[in-house]
């Protein structure tokens, strides 16, 4: 599988190494070339500095046709728009964005972008730990709504948390 | 109307206060609380300091009921995220985004974002208004000479177009040795017919320079016009 990730945090890092472990073609984007340090010395992926909104960036290292692409840095909204140009422009086959607002993660999967919220899933975690109640919620949302078009996309009235003033 | 202006920087704040002007309900989200107070100071409590990226401060600040809303912060991908949150999840009839990177401006406008305001094209437009299009290129000098490699994109109205080479009176010196065509580069011939598109690849002194202007480009350009 050819796998992109964007973003060469901890979380970008240990997922590049182990698909790469794993015999796939591993392509990994970060802004900064010091992030790649976090990459062992086994890593036989592409590491290539550049900014993975930025659809040209995106292209030229070869993003294009991904089977995975991963938007794992660490501003919500770089993940969102880095997972749209790539589910729309660069017809990638599955796309996961982290977004830490448990909000904008469920609007986002309701827009047809799977998403994973650290926010609930550590909590969850912790309630888990201590035999509390959890949110049920999936550790990734999986997309619920139709990625879009524009215009033929039905709005969705407002969910929880998006409460009116 | 009710129209939420998210980002309180320069263009938010005039945006805001010539709204107010013309008494529409307006409210800011600027999530710097320096400069949220500093706007509230100057134009009245008309400021919510969060994140407008925020869905639940969204909520707060009235999305839900607002007319029009419109992303202006400096960030592409936090007004990209503002106006699909206000158009779907809050169901906003209208929402205008400030695209700072132009080639943005596509993907902006499929994901729904009803209006595109880049300041980018804006300015680029009206400079290459200004700026003639119709120049000599230099590609580089060659190494240890006075020569340089010079590239000359024909458009319409240049004098060599419809002509062969051996037809030009090229300079002394200067030799036309390439022509790229559709992507394709082609060495020149003295029967080459040029046309419009061809970017024909030149090696000369730099004195050569205005005649060879003058047989491939036209008449000298017009010099940049001064102040802009």
């Amino acid at each position: 599988m050819k796998i992109v990730i964007v973003g060469c945090g901890r979380v970008g890092a240990a997922l590049a190494e182990s698909f790469d472990a794993l015999g796939n073609e591993v392509i990994i984007i970060d802004i900064t070339t010091r992030a790649f340090d976090r990459l062992s010395d086994e890593f036989r992926g592409s590491a290539i500095r550049g900014d993975g909104t930025d659809e040209d960036v995106l292209r030229r290292a070869g993003a294009e046709g991904a089977d995975v692409f991963l938007a794992f840095t660490e501003g919500d909204n770089r993940n969102v728009m880095a997972a749209q140009v790539a589910a729309e422009n660069l017809g990638a086959a599955r796309v996961i964005a982290k977004i830490n607002d448990p909000v904008r993660a469920a609007a986002y999967s309701d827009l047809g972008i799977a998403t994973i919220c650290r926010t609930t899933m550590q909590s969850d975690a912790v309630h888990l730990y201590l035999g509390l109640p959890t949110s049920d919620m999936p550790g990734v949302i999986a997309p619920t709504g139709r990625h879009h078009g524009g215009e033929h996309h039905e709005p969705v009235r407002p969910a929880a948390g998006g409460t009116e003033a | 109307m009710f129209v939420l202006v998210v980002g309180g920087g320069k263009v938010g704040y005039y945006l805001a206060k010539e709204l107010i002007e013309s008494n529409h309900e307006v409210v800011v989200m600027e999530k710097d609380r320096a400069r949220a107070a500093q706007i509230t100071d100057e134009i009245g409590s008309i400021v919510v300091a969060q994140d407008g990226c925020e869905g639940k401060y969204l909520g707060e600040a009235g999305c839900a009921r607002a007319d029009i809303v419109a992303a202006v912060t400096g960030d592409d991908e936090d007004n990209l995220v503002i106006c699909q949150m206000a158009k779907h999840h809050f169901d906003v009839r209208r929402t205008i985004a400030r695209v700072n990177n132009p080639k943005n401006e596509d993907l902006f406008r499929h994901l729904g974002v009803d209006e595109i305001i880049s300041p980018t094209r804006m300015i680029l437009g009206s400079i290459e208004q200004d700026i003639p299009v119709h120049e000599l290129l230099h590609l580089g000098g060659l190494g240890g000479s006075e020569l340089e490699i010079i590239e000359a994109h024909l458009q319409d109205g240049s004098p060599a177009i419809g002509r062969t080479t051996g037809e030009l009176s090229i300079p002394e010196g200067c030799s036309l040795f390439a022509v790229v065509r559709d992507g394709v580069a082609s060495p020149l011939r003295p029967d080459t017919v040029l046309r419009s598109g061809d970017k024909v690849i030149a090696i000369g002194r730099a004195d050569c320079e205005a005649k060879l202007h003058e047989q491939l480009i036209g008449s000298e350009p017009e010099a940049l016009r001064p102040g802009l």
